[in-house]
């Protein structure tokens, strides 16, 4: 396989709270405006940080130091939804973030995510509620996923989580890049197409 | 056994099972613009790779363009440059660009149909959520990201997962001054804005059976902001009656061997769904979102909700939205002022939304202190509402008139909301920030709808007004 197996992730955590966190929030489309994803990190929830700092009690997780170095990014549900943009998991990931951890996420933000190596593993409410509350107690903790045991542990508390089982076995045998993969039998490819009737050009 | 037109196109498409349990899936239409596809090209040429199939991809450009003065160079140098770099890939590779001086430039979801491109049976991937439009012709189109624009310039396939179809029965006729528009706002409503996440939606029934496809391309348009990838309608002759004679479509004898394929690329009588709901079309009023999703919407004569009256699970995102929005909670929606009315996007931009607006707006000027706008879908929609006069019936009430492109639907070009704006728009996005200012608001609602407030400056119900006018 092409690209890099991913079984386990570990690190400090950032917790991220709200549902249906859209991809407009996390990279607003103004900085789309460009041919490359260079320097998107910068504009990571560019609009909800600015209005964070701006009222009166608030900052943003993302502008907090106690954070600062955390690896995955613990959110709620429906995270990544609306636009497809992949702009919005190349700007986590070139944050710093290698995976996130949530209730729930978007299909096309989970399979972007996947195509860079990125794991969005899901957890019952119940215990991402608890998980938030801990690291928000103590941002020291150390956050261990194992795509493999399927398990996330943090402290003494330890919860099951998921993936759909292709990208789950993508992630575990490295197939997650799949261009290679998909480029292998190629003489496949070619077969298939010529017994598409549009594709063959509406013969008889 | 029965089946499902998923079922049915999804293994007409498969190369194979990969290892990892994906399916390797064959990309019969590729559509690319200038916002998601410079990074694919660059992963390509940095992997040495080339266009497998240049001919199963049509390029056009859409998010960046102006659309008041589109005289090349562009003002806005970075657009520009995005639309520079759209050409020189699409030269190298040998794919065909559709832009401003083709005559058929346009957002992409609305010139794929229009060119008869999209057809039934077909998989459709475009880097863009809003792909799942092209599931109203009966095919299985869905939005992918950059890698996987990548993926399908390399090898014209996708590795992808099942997917599960709930049947989506709107049962009836709908009323008077309600629209596809309001069909879609009321699914997304009941279902909420994650309920769709692993199914494709089929939208079924008498009323998606009696809508023209520019309704069902609304209806399937807004099927990701439901969470559905994927959303789509069994082909019929209104399919047919609707590719015959396009451009792209096939021609003459070909095109009644492709009727005889498209009728058999429906879902059986007794096919098994994962899940099925039925709606009432005759109950659907016309409906506003107030809030900062697709989901949290209501009838134009019902008042906000109150955080007081929800499950406690959903209080806090209602505290965010009426906080976000400024409004009270239990107030009317009837009656809410706006800055802003914008007819345009991929939802609802074409000829017969633009005629409903014009049949609203004629005779009748927006308010003094309202900005208005309508951006057709298309080069060739805005051409043909030329022809109709409808850019007169506009412009004479106040409303600019201009160029096609996405606009203000996402405000990656000039047109954009300045400040605390209220926009009522025909869009299909009332996020936070989605329409430019970080701190603007929109107001997600028919075309119709849009053009009854930008006259009364308010919010109000397009069934009154219209009565109110006759």
């Amino acid at each position: 396989m092409t690209s890099e197996r991913i079984e386990r992730i570990s690190g400090r955590a950032l917790p991220l709270r709200g549902d249906n966190i859209d991809t407009d929030r996390i990279i607003p489309a103004r900085f789309l405006r460009a041919v490359s994803f260079e320097g998107l990190e910068q504009h990571l929830f560019a609009d909800d940080r600015a209005q964070a700092e701006a009222a009166p009690a608030g900052s943003h997780p993302l502008s907090d130091t106690r954070y600062a170095g955390a690896t995955i990014l613990v959110v709620n549900a429906n995270f990544g939804c609306g636009s497809s943009r992949e702009h919005a998991p190349q700007a986590i990931r070139r944050r710093g973030f290698h995976a996130l951890l949530g209730e729930s996420f978007s299909e096309i933000f989970f399979g972007n995510a996947l195509a860079l190596g990125m794991p969005c593993a899901s957890a019952p409410a119940a215990d991402i509620d608890r998980i938030l509350r801990d690291v928000e107690g103590d941002p020291d903790l150390v956050l261990r996923l194992d795509l493999r045991e399927q398990v996330a542990t943090l402290g003494d508390h330890a919860c099951p989580i998921s993936l759909p089982r292709a990208a789950r076995e993508a992630f575990l045998d490295g197939s997650w890049d799949a261009t290679g993969l998909l480029l292998e039998r190629f003489e496949d490819v070619e077969r298939v197409a010529a017994t598409l009737p549009y594709v063959a050009g509406w013969t008889d | 056994m029965p089946q499902t037109l998923l079922q049915k196109t999804w293994t007409a498409h498969t190369v194979r099972r990969l290892p990892n349990g994906q399916t390797q899936v064959f990309v019969g239409l590729h559509l690319i613009h200038e916002v998601t596809s410079p990074q694919a090209f660059d992963m390509l040429r940095a992997r040495g790779w080339s266009v497998k199939f240049p001919e199963r991809t049509i390029a056009t450009v859409d998010h960046i363009v102006p659309t008041r003065d589109q005289r090349r160079p562009f003002g806005d140098l970075m657009a520009e440059d995005m639309l520079a770099a759209l050409e020189r890939n699409c030269r190298a590779a040998g794919i065909r660009l559709l832009d401003l001086s083709s005559g058929s430039q346009g957002i992409v979801h609305v010139i794929g149909p229009e060119l008869g491109l999209t057809q039934p049976g077909m998989t459709i991937a475009c880097g863009d959520s809003h792909t799942s439009t092209h599931g109203a012709f009966g095919a299985l189109a869905f939005g992918i990201g950059t890698s996987q624009v990548r993926d399908v310039l390399a090898s014209q396939c996708l590795a992808m997962e099942p997917l599960k179809v709930r049947r989506i029965d709107v049962r009836g006729r709908l009323g008077p001054g309600v629209y596809a528009k309001d069909v879609i706002l009321e699914i997304i409503r009941r279902l909420g804005v994650n309920g769709g996440v692993g199914y494709a939606y089929e939208y079924a029934g008498e009323a998606i059976e009696r809508m023209s496809m520019d309704e069902r391309m609304t209806v399937c348009n807004m099927s990701i902001e439901g969470g559905a990838r994927v959303g789509y309608v069994n082909p019929d002759d209104t399919t047919f009656d609707y590719l015959r004679g396009r451009q792209c479509a096939p021609q003459g004898e070909a095109f009644e061997r492709a009727v005889a394929w498209w009728r058999t690329m429906r879902s059986d009588p007794g096919a098994a769904y994962e899940d099925e709901v039925a709606i009432d079309a005759g109950a659907i009023r016309p409906t506003v979102t107030w809030g900062i999703n697709p989901g949290q919407s209501v009838y134009v004569d019902e008042r906000l909700p109150k955080p007081s009256d929800a499950a406690p699970a959903d209080r806090a995102a209602l505290d965010e939205a009426l906080e976000f929005m400024g409004w009270h909670a239990g107030d009317p929606i009837s009656g809410t002022r706006i800055d802003v009315a914008f007819v345009g996007s991929c939802t609802n931009a074409r000829l017969s939304d633009l005629r409903e607006a014009a049949r609203v707006v004629r005779g009748h000027r927006v308010a003094p202190h309202v900005r208005a706008l309508v951006v057709p879908g298309s080069q060739a929609v805005r051409m043909a509402a030329e022809r109709e006069g409808l850019d007169r019936v506009f412009r004479d009430a106040g409303f600019d008139w201009r160029g096609a492109g996405c606009s203000m639907c996402l405000a990656m070009n000039q047109d954009r909301l300045e400040g605390r704006e209220i926009c009522a728009s025909s869009s299909n996005r009332n996020f936070k920030g989605r329409q430019g200012s970080p701190t603007g608001r929109t107001l997600l609602m028919s075309p119709a709808m849009v053009a009854a407030a930008a006259v009364a400056g308010e919010v109000v119900d397009v069934r009154a007004f219209s009565r109110h006018d006759e």
